[in-house]
């Protein structure tokens, strides 16, 4: 049983999917995702994946400041992902709504919402902070397993080197 | 003659190797299409790491009747995957169950229909058009695939997959062999024909709805389906080699080899190509392809009935 413990965590360390959402973004940190899949960053060889379906995820990346149109949809996209998950904020939209603050049209900040584990700055955080967001997901994933999340963790927006 | 059938089953070319052989099947494919795109490509592990974390996910609900059927299709798939890997005529006179060409075929077959009822079932919009398009491709793809195994069963007079094996080349098989490596990116759903899955655009196809270990086992009996359908080609390609040498460790070798070597052949053009779109594949079969497999199995007949 502690055997299977431990295998089960090396593979949730090492086998990040991820789906990516966009709550109202203006396509900055998006690009910048895509960026960090191909082939200059290529986050393959971490294990990471970028999924179609929510259902196949274990890491649910959002970034924009989370608009009332779009703050059902990420609910719903939330509790699509099974468990255990966690949630990657991308950019600095969805940790603070950015420039966009006390406009009524928002619903965000994201954290209002649905529980944050990793919050990536930056306004487009580089790649690279986003492969190092996503491996810390992933670690803590691993740690705590389906367990209740706890207090996010912001990744320096000068997180150049990225340990696998 | 009981216990050869049962390890063959069960050991080589069955389950025991055929689980981490569809592991290692998968990551040559992804590492092969990583490094044509000069990236690093994911370790070795990768596959059992994705495997293993799927199994440790939870589910959303299934109830009812619909949710077992839901839940039945991967494992039905995995095992008609399993057995056509445990019927491949890899080593020879190894005795036993002898399975004939037939039902290797219907094994082969059934995962595809399993992942079009699966897709159906699980009632999402995605998942029945991924279901239409896989069912649209596999109408295209097994009329040329069917007509090619014909051809070369009809060339040998025989449907015995032992004296398939053994058979000796000539230039109809070549023939069917090349037929059978044209279907084989649309059997296993990769590019140009992967739109059946076709990923972000229709989110995941039939697969839309399966979690954790449903999707486990989807992944390992697309693993299987590799195994099965590139063996399928290195039995069909081996023979002569094999009867020349004889042993039993050698055939087991030069089984595995030639598998890789169609995987990385399948993964180069995988990486190649793009997408078609579904009027395109379907016309690239019914219209380009369909006219060799009918000249193979014409000449194959003729051969047989009239020289």
């Amino acid at each position: 049983m502690k055997l299977w413990k431990r295998l089960m965590c090396t593979a949730r360390r090492k086998s990040p999917w991820l789906f990516h959402m966009n709550s109202g973004s203006c396509n900055g940190c998006d690009i910048e995702i895509i960026a960090a899949l191909s082939p200059r960053y290529d986050a393959e060889q971490l294990g990471v994946l970028l999924q179609g379906s929510p259902r196949h995820a274990d890491i649910l990346m959002v970034t924009g400041p989370v608009t009332n149109k779009a703050i059902n949809a990420v609910k719903t996209v939330y509790d699509q992902v099974c468990g255990p998950k966690a949630v990657v904020a991308i950019g600095s939209c969805p940790a603070t709504t950015n420039v966009f603050i006390d406009s009524r049209t928002l619903a965000g900040p994201l954290d209002k919402h649905v529980p944050v584990d990793v919050f990536v700055p930056g306004c487009p955080p580089r790649p690279d902070a986003i492969i190092a967001g996503v491996v810390k997901a992933a670690v803590l994933l691993a740690e705590r397993g389906s367990d209740p999340p706890k207090p996010a963790i912001v990744i320096a927006e000068t997180a150049a080197e990225v340990q696998p | 003659m009981m216990l050869t059938a049962l390890a063959r089953m069960l050991i080589f070319p069955g389950l025991l190797f055929a689980v981490p052989a569809a592991w290692f099947f998968l990551w040559v494919e992804r590492k092969a299409v990583a490094r044509m795109q000069e990236r690093v490509g994911p370790p070795f592990m990768q596959p059992f790491w994705d495997f293993t974390k799927l199994l440790g996910k939870s589910t959303p609900p299934r109830p009812g009747i619909a949710g077992f059927i839901m839940r039945a299709w991967p494992l039905i798939a995995v095992g008609s995957a399993a057995g056509a890997v445990g019927l491949l005529p890899v080593l020879p006179l190894s005795g036993g169950f002898e399975g004939d060409l037939i039902l290797l075929l219907a094994l082969l077959e059934l995962p595809s229909i399993c992942i079009i009822a699966a897709g159906f079932s699980s009632r999402s919009i995605f998942g029945e058009i991924g279901s239409a398009r896989e069912a649209a491709l596999s109408v295209s793809y097994n009329i040329v695939f069917l007509l090619a195994i014909v051809s070369i069963a009809a060339s040998q007079h025989t449907f015995r997959l032992e004296a398939l094996a053994s058979m000796h080349p000539s230039f109809l098989t070549v023939l069917g062999i090349i037929a059978i490596l044209i279907c084989l990116p649309a059997k296993l759903h990769i590019n140009p024909f992967s739109l059946p899955n076709a990923e972000q655009e229709i989110y995941a196809g039939p697969m839309t709805e399966y979690a954790g270990p449903e999707l486990a086992m989807w992944e390992l009996a697309h693993g299987l389906e590799w195994v099965a359908a590139t063996g399928l080609v290195a039995t069909l390609v081996a023979p002569h080699f094999v009867l020349a040498w004889g042993t039993t460790l050698l055939a087991g070798c030069l089984f595995v080899v030639l598998s890789v070597a169609v995987v990385l052949l399948l993964s180069v053009l995988a990486a190649a190509t793009a997408r078609l779109a579904i009027d395109s594949s379907v016309r690239f079969y019914w219209q380009c392809t369909l006219i060799f497999a009918v000249l193979a199995i014409s000449s194959a007949l003729f051969v047989r009935f009239w020289l």
